[in-house]
Order: C-alpha cells, then structure tokens, then sequence
C-alpha cells in the first residue's frame, strides 16, 4: 500500500514545482554524482596531502604531528637541492628548446601546401607514442659502439664516444631529449591552429606596404600569436617540471643517476613515499612541487600577460 | 580575374615555386625524417635476430616476426595490451560521459551556486597528480583497491580539463534546440543525450582522444598502485620487461613496438579527427 502510494505522492509534488524549479533539481541531480567524486578523489586528498606533511607517517608507525619538521629537513636536505637544480634545468633547456623548434617548423610548415598532411604527421605521431617505450628506444641509442646508433655516428665523424647517460653532465640533456621530441608535435598543431586564427587581411596590408617578411613575423604574427604561445609555454613548463617516465626509465638501475645528477622532483617524491615510504616526508615534498607549478605558472602568466 | 581573387584569398598560392620554397620543404622533410627515426628503428630492429642487432641498417637482412612469436607467447604482453585497453576504455567513456554533462549543465543551466561549482572545478586543475597520490594510494590500500582495476582507474574518472572543454563547446549551443526539445515534452537527462550531444561531436572526439591517449600511455600511477604482474597496464609491463631482458635489444624493442603499433594504426585510421581534437582542445582549453 505505502509502497504505491510513495511514488504517487512524490510524482503530484513533482508535479507542483513550477518549471524553474524543475530545473534546478535537474541540475543538481545532473551534479549529484561528479560533486562526490570531487570532493572525495580531488579535494579531500589535497588536503591530506597537506595534512600529511606535517606528520611523520611512515607506514610503519601512526602518524604524529611534527609541525614543520618534514619542511626544515627537506631544506637542510642536499639532495633536495640538488634535485631542485635538476628540476630547474629541466624546465630552462626543455621550454626554450621546444618551444624555438616547434615555433619554426610550424611557420614554414603552414606554408606549405605540397604534402602538408604527410610532413605534418611525420613531426606529430612521436607525440601520441608512450614515454616509456621511447625511453627505452633512445636508451639503446645512448649505448656505446657497437650498440647505440649516436656512438656510431660521432666515430664515423671521427669524433670520440660520449658517455651520454653515464655522464654526469651529460646525461640531463640526454634524458630531456626524448621529452622534448614527443611534445614537438602537439606545439607544432597548436602553433599552426594559432598562424591559422590570424586574419590574412594583416598580412595583405603589411605586404602592399612592403613590410620585409623578419619585420612581419616581429611585429604582426609574434604579438597576434601571444595566446598561443603563453598557453604553450604553461602547459610544456608544467610537463619538464613533472617529467619522470623517462628518467625513471633510461638509467633504470640507478633512477635519477649517475650521482642523483638527472633526479627531478617527481622521481624523488616517488622513492621517498614509495621505496623508503616515508609517506609525512614525501608529502612535505609533493606541497614544495605544487607551490613550484604555482609558482612558475602565475610568473610566467604575469610576464607574458605585460608584455 | 577568378584567379587573381583566388591568389588574394591564399597570399601563398600567388608565389610560384622558387627554389627557397624547394629547400625550405626539403629542410621540413628531412626534419620529419629525423623526427620518425627512433620510430622507424624501433620498429626495424623488432624484425631483426640478435645477430642483426649492431648491424644499423634501418632496413633489416632477413626480416622476420620470430621476436613478435617470442614475447607474446607467454601472454604476459596480452594480458597487459588488455589491461591497459580496459582501462583506458573504461576511464574514456566515464570522462565522455560526465564531463559532458557537467560541462553542459554549468554552460545551459541557471541555478544558484553555478558559479562556485565551476570554480571548484576548475581550481583542481591546479593541483598536481602528484600531490594526490600519496592519500590515493591510502585510500586505495584502506579499500582494498590496490592491484584492481578499479584503483588504477578511480582518479581519471572525471577530469576538470575535460569538463572545461565541454562547457566550452555547449555554450555554442544555441538555447532554441534545447527549448525546441522541452516543447515536445523531452525530459532534461534525453534532451541532453537526444539533443545537445550530438551536436558537439567534435568535442566528444577531442575528449575521448585525449583521455583515450593519456590512460594508454600513463606510467606513474599505474606503476604505484600495482604490485602483482597479472594487473599491469601495458606501459609499467613493458618496463617491468625491459629490465629483465637487460642487453636484448631486439626483444625490448618488439616490447616497445607492441605498445606503440596500436597508436600508430589509430592514428592512420583517424588522422584527421586525432589532429582537429588536438587543435581544438589546444585552442579552446
């Protein structure tokens, strides 16, 4: 009996509510679900996260409050700067670098009419291949004669083998290198879809003007293509700061070696929580890598927004 | 006089070739060459025996597929290629699903409080996986989700990049559609559904893409919440691999090809879609 007379009910309130009202319990119901997904999988945990780093949890033993001891022993901590470094010349080689090559491929490329789509997919399918089978493939590249293809090419020039990962100099570069070359080809589409939105009505008039193509490209296609340019230089900052499949990867039998000289923040936060599972003090440092991204984004919003 | 208008509209076509567009074209080529270089010697090398291995050459003596019979026989590599398809495949229809219908309920509906859901959202693009994974790991422990599909899956399965997107895209919408389905009586969940999302396929496209993308090819989350072998996605069984096979390269890079041949045949097959998705989610996100 009541269990008829429950939907009945329910269904001549239903029916009492005006349209608007209707709407509004749509639109609730819609948001029912995603609400609790992210409070409990996005804003709870970040709370944790911060909650964490002041703790000494460590799997082993209940957490404790240490106040801000996670904090004053990562900054005492030369690894940290070391990593930090690391980190930092990630993100200054990688940004510029890719940045300047994509930037140039696409301004040529977009000219280019005779087997557009061809040449264009040739710079775009590193882009949708995963990172860890590609730090392997340019592993074996790095590998001394008579393995690695580099090694092979410097002796045919007569030049010396270089250690590449083995080095400690060398090897950031040589880790960064496979990062830079799958990102190349989502910035070339982007800078393409960015030379594309510029009216050619700009260039036509520059050109009936006689304005030299360098004075065209400084002062018409740069400025017009700022968006695109501060979207790609946030979003290939934030990826160099976050880079680990790589470094993980390439020296797989000393991650972040030789000498913690390619270890970037990621890689250490990874070993702190998940090899010695010094949980308190990993989040400490997961909250030091998310006031970098912070950081580095609003600067460089800032900067680029001014100019 | 039509083909001077032609010649105005596309200030490229006016020029006839000259030998600076030559060089510049060949320059881009061999640049496009170099770029599929690890590619193609990936690929070569997975047809080559171990004797072949120093032998450079890109096209192999004697090719064969004997390295292909070798990995997969075992069935490990199935057992991940299936892993990480169930995975992303899962995680791709809940993010097409939901982040549709947030995007279009914060773009087409007006309530109170519409404003702080969409900045709530939205600040979460703000904080690092990375940040997150500790208390995930915590909660998938406390659940008894670690080694489960669903632990690898449960953080990507909404995204606040995919539900900005979308908002984007239904705010293009014109409202009359969505009147023009409440006059015949359509209720909102199928005016949604029946109405509003097929016109924003292109958007669908780009998020399943994307999300389709980033699930196969995901390394550090995977790698944190999976102990046992049988629950590895294709990304950490190839590492887990790699190491084991130490010095064999032609092994490591069939394991490498196996991973990567499947994107490559999507994308043959969906170039155009692959990169309009990505200029759209570049340019609107």
């Amino acid at each position: 009996m009541t269990a008829t007379a429950l939907p009945a009910k329910s269904a001549r309130a239903w029916d009492r509510l005006s349209l608007r009202q209707k709407r509004v319990l749509w639109a609730w119901s819609f948001l029912a679900v995603p609400i609790l997904f992210y409070s409990a999988i996005r804003f709870w945990p970040t709370l944790e996260a911060f909650a964490l780093s002041f703790t000494n949890w460590n799997l082993l033993r209940p957490a404790a409050f240490v106040g801000l001891e996670n904090y004053k022993r990562l900054l005492a901590d030369p690894l940290f700067w070391q990593v930090f470094g690391n980190t930092f010349l990630y993100l200054i080689i990688g940004t510029p670098v890719s940045l300047v090559i994509s930037f140039t491929v696409a301004y040529y490329l977009d000219r280019v009419r005779f087997m557009h789509g061809f040449i264009r997919a040739l710079y775009f399918i590193p882009f949708l291949t995963t990172a860890v089978a590609m730090a392997w493939v340019w592993r074996w590249f790095y590998q001394p004669v008579p393995i690695g293809i580099f090694n092979a090419i410097l002796t045919w020039f007569g030049i010396p083998q270089q250690p590449f990962l083995r080095s400690t100099t060398q090897a950031l570069p040589a880790i960064l290198a496979p990062a830079v070359w799958a990102g190349l080809g989502f910035q070339v589409i982007i800078f393409i879809a960015g030379l594309r939105a510029i009216p050619t009505s700009y260039y036509e008039a520059a050109r009936i003007d006689g304005v030299s193509e360098f004075t065209i490209l400084r002062r018409i296609t740069l400025p017009l293509l700022k968006p695109t340019i501060v979207f790609l230089v946030v979003f290939s900052s934030i990826g160099f700061l976050r880079i680990f499949d790589q470094v993980y990867n390439m020296n797989f039998n000393d991650p972040g070696g030789p000498l913690n000289t390619t270890k970037p923040l990621v890689l250490m936060i990874y070993q702190t929580a998940f090899k010695s599972l010094d949980m308190g003090y990993a989040a400490a440092q997961t909250v030091v890598l998310f006031l970098i991204l912070l950081a580095v984004s609003l600067i460089q919003l800032r900067i680029l927004k001014d100019r | 006089m039509t083909m001077n208008v032609a010649a105005l509209e596309n200030p490229v076509a006016r020029r006839s070739i000259r030998p600076g567009r030559i060089i510049i074209w060949t320059l881009l080529f061999l640049g496009g060459v170099v770029m599929m270089t690890p590619i193609l010697f990936m690929l070569s090398t997975s047809l080559k025996d171990a004797s072949q291995v120093y032998d450079l050459r890109l096209i192999p003596e004697a090719p064969s597929l004997d390295n292909y019979v070798a990995v997969l026989s075992d069935g490990r590599f199935l057992r991940w290629f299936l892993n990480s398809l169930f995975v992303a495949v899962c995680v791709t229809v809940s993010n097409v699903f939901f982040d549709s219908l947030v995007g279009y309920t914060l773009a087409k509906f007006n309530f109170r409080g519409r404003y702080i859901v969409f900045i709530a959202i939205l600040s979460t693009l703000m904080i690092p996986t990375e940040m997150l994974v500790i208390p995930w790991y915590l909660m998938a422990s406390n659940f008894g989700w670690v080694d489960t599909y669903w632990g690898i899956m449960f953080p990507g399965m909404m995204t606040a990049f995919g539900t900005f997107l979308m908002k984007q895209f239904f705010e293009t919408v014109p409202d009359e559609f969505l009147e023009a389905g409440r006059v015949d009586g359509l209720n909102e969940f199928t005016i949604w559904w029946r109405v509003a999302m097929p016109l924003v396929t292109p958007a669908i496209s780009a998020l399943a893409i994307f999300t389709f993308l980033g699930n196969w090819t995901a390394f550090f989350w995977p790698l944190i919440v999976t102990n046992s072998r049988d629950l590895y996605t294709l990304p950490v069984g190839l590492s887990s691999f790699a190491v084991e096979q130490a010095i064999q390269w032609e092994m490591i890079m069939t394991g490498a090809s196996i991973a990567t041949i499947p994107t490559l045949i999507v994308f043959l097959l969906l170039q155009r879609y692959i990169v309009r998705g990505v200029m759209l989610a570049g340019l609107k996100g």
